[in-house]
């Protein structure tokens, strides 16, 4: 496979899926995964004792949808909004058409009043399938650095 | 002028005798926390350390805090578990840095002081001094300056620590109803799925208070109603212990009527907003019961949580007048299958910091501290159900909050 292809792939995958949050286009958010994914949200304090539990666990996109579904039409809290900056990523092995990425997180969220604060620091482990346009997230655990999360957190990171 | 010498002024002054009204400075004022801390915290009254699993083997140690005061539990070589002030006898320096650890003795990083896993002192580096120079005085005696330590009880897996030596020990303390409600739930050994702490912008009472509210479930958390779940809910009931302090609610549910219902509706085309993936809340009767939801707490800062099979400890832990973290522990238990552990891990997206059920609890007791910033001298209203704090049928009631509030004047003695 062409390298500098796939780095551009994997490159415009990230970058596209962090606007589509910042941007609140949410409701195209789990396009950026096959229908058979998996999307975490986890600390590394749980990551490296090899405990599973997620703060937030889907184990399919119907369950991305059906997050962004109960974020527009269930559950209250004060808006809000995320500036993601992705650091650069490493790419890993690449094996049946799917390449293993990395890559370092922090996640500002914006209060509607205009309070900022860092929300999240962490990294994207990925595993991306490269093989089919576009490119697709098969997996994406997010591990933040702290298992702390302040009040809620409700907008996918 | 010596009027007001001879009487001491009450910082806050409750508007009755009741427990139906409870003035607001209770979360605002410092004093009060102060107070709060002394009193209810280091007073007779039990406050949930750590889990019996997080410290199997002797030598295991977990630093905890009891309100603010930092805690170590260990498990000796004997196999007994002990608890001790987090703070060395010589300089007051925090002794266990980490949140867990194993060793033979604990050893102060900071002059070298050495203490076995009771707390007793059994070392002081440079004691007799170096070529006889310097050294403690011949006076000192190490057996004088053990840690302090706290009284400890284990009941299902829960390890508790008293401060008190006076208070009653811990099934008194509970009562029969509420280690019945515990044992319910943790009915065998439990093992950690995962553990989080949200970080909430408000003062310790005001969660506790909402984990007791019956009344709020259905209008805040709107998830379930949004989505049409849970609509074959049956009765339940809240049930509160004599001191008020301790309360379970029960829901039951007819489990295989739901899983029926929520499949067929799926096939028909209405306009219900359903669930893509309603893999999240299907759910079995693991206790036989068609218990639901057991919402158990024990004051002054623990909930034992049963919603559907997703089980957890939460540890409410003040970190200053207006902040407090929320320790999240979700449970699985020995002997769960494959699917039984998947089955609890997608259902731990109902609760958390991005609980579908339960994310609006991170914010709105937020709302309350906010909206109480130099605005306190008024009282909310804590009526719904009555003006006792006896245990109900019902669960539209603030019942469980006055149990609350009868306790705490009790302890604080207001």
């Amino acid at each position: 496979m062409d390298k500098i292809a796939l780095r551009h792939g994997v490159a415009e995958l990230l970058a596209a899926y962090a606007e589509c949050i910042d941007d609140d286009r949410l409701e195209e958010w789990p396009d950026f995964f096959v229908e058979d994914s998996r999307y975490l949200i986890t600390s590394r304090y749980n990551y490296e004792a090899g405990y599973r539990h997620g703060v937030v666990y889907a184990a399919s996109r119907g369950m991305l949808r059906d997050r962004v579904l109960a974020l527009r039409r269930a559950n209250i809290f004060e808006p809000h909004r995320y500036r993601h900056i992705v650091g650069t990523t490493r790419i890993g092995k690449i094996e049946n058409g799917i390449a293993e990425a990395r890559s370092p997180v922090i996640v500002v969220r914006i209060m509607h009043d205009g309070e900022m604060s860092l929300f999240a620091a962490g990294r994207y482990l990925d595993r991306i399938q490269v093989d089919a346009e576009p490119y697709r997230f098969v997996e994406r655990l997010v591990i933040l650095d702290s298992d702390k999360i302040d009040t809620l957190l409700v907008i996918p990171l | 002028m010596s009027e007001h010498m001879a009487e001491p002024v009450r910082r806050v002054a409750w508007p009755s005798n009741g427990l139906s009204e409870v003035p607001f400075r209770l979360y605002t004022d410092p004093e009060q926390y102060r107070l709060e801390q002394e009193r209810i915290f280091k007073g007779p009254t039990w406050s949930y350390l750590c889990l019996a699993a997080e410290i199997p083997n002797p030598g295991d140690w977990v630093a905890t805090t009891i309100g603010e005061v930092a805690v170590v539990v260990a498990r000796a070589t004997d196999g007994a578990v002990n608890a001790f002030v987090n703070r060395c006898a010589h300089r007051g320096n925090l002794l266990c840095l980490e949140r867990n650890g194993n060793g033979k003795e604990i050893t102060c990083i900071y002059h070298g002081w050495t203490y076995d896993l009771a707390g007793k002192l059994t070392g002081v580096a440079f004691e007799r001094g170096v070529k006889r120079q310097g050294g403690m005085p011949p006076e000192f005696r190490k057996d004088e300056h053990d840690l302090p330590r706290l009284r400890v009880a284990e009941l299902a897996g829960l390890v508790f620590g008293s401060f008190s030596r006076e208070g009653p020990d811990l099934e008194t303390y509970l009562g029969p109803e509420i280690v019945g409600g515990i044992k319910r739930v943790l009915n065998r050994p439990v093992h950690i799925l995962g553990r989080s702490t949200q970080v909430l912008p408000n003062n310790w009472k005001l969660y506790f208070e909402n984990t007791k509210d019956t009344y709020h479930a259905s209008i805040l958390h709107t998830f379930l109603t949004t989505f049409r779940i849970n609509r074959l809910s049956m009765p339940g009931g809240i049930h509160i212990d004599e001191s008020g302090g301790h309360h379970f609610s029960q829901a039951k549910l007819d489990y295989a009527a739901e899983d029926a219902d929520y499949r067929n509706a799926s096939l028909r085309s209405d306009t219900d907003m359903r669930l893509a993936d309603p893999s999240i809340i299907e759910s079995i009767d693991e206790y036989g019961d068609q218990v639901s939801v057991q919402i158990l707490t024990i004051f002054p800062g623990m909930v034992l949580q049963q919603i559907r099979n997703a089980i957890a400890v939460r540890a409410i832990r003040p970190k200053g007048l207006d902040k407090t973290e929320l320790e999240w522990i979700h449970l699985g238990f020995d002997g769960d299958d494959e699917a039984m552990t998947e089955r609890r891990l997608r259902q731990g997206n109902l609760v958390g910091a991005a609980g579908y059920i339960s994310m609006e609890d991170g914010c709105v007791g937020g709302f309350v501290q906010r909206a109480l910033q130099y605005n306190d001298a008024d009282s909310g209203i804590v009526m719904m159900g009555g003006y006792d704090a006896q245990s109900q049928p019902f669960r539209s009631s603030e019942a469980a909050i006055r149990g609350f509030w009868k306790k705490y004047r009790a302890l604080m003695g207001e």
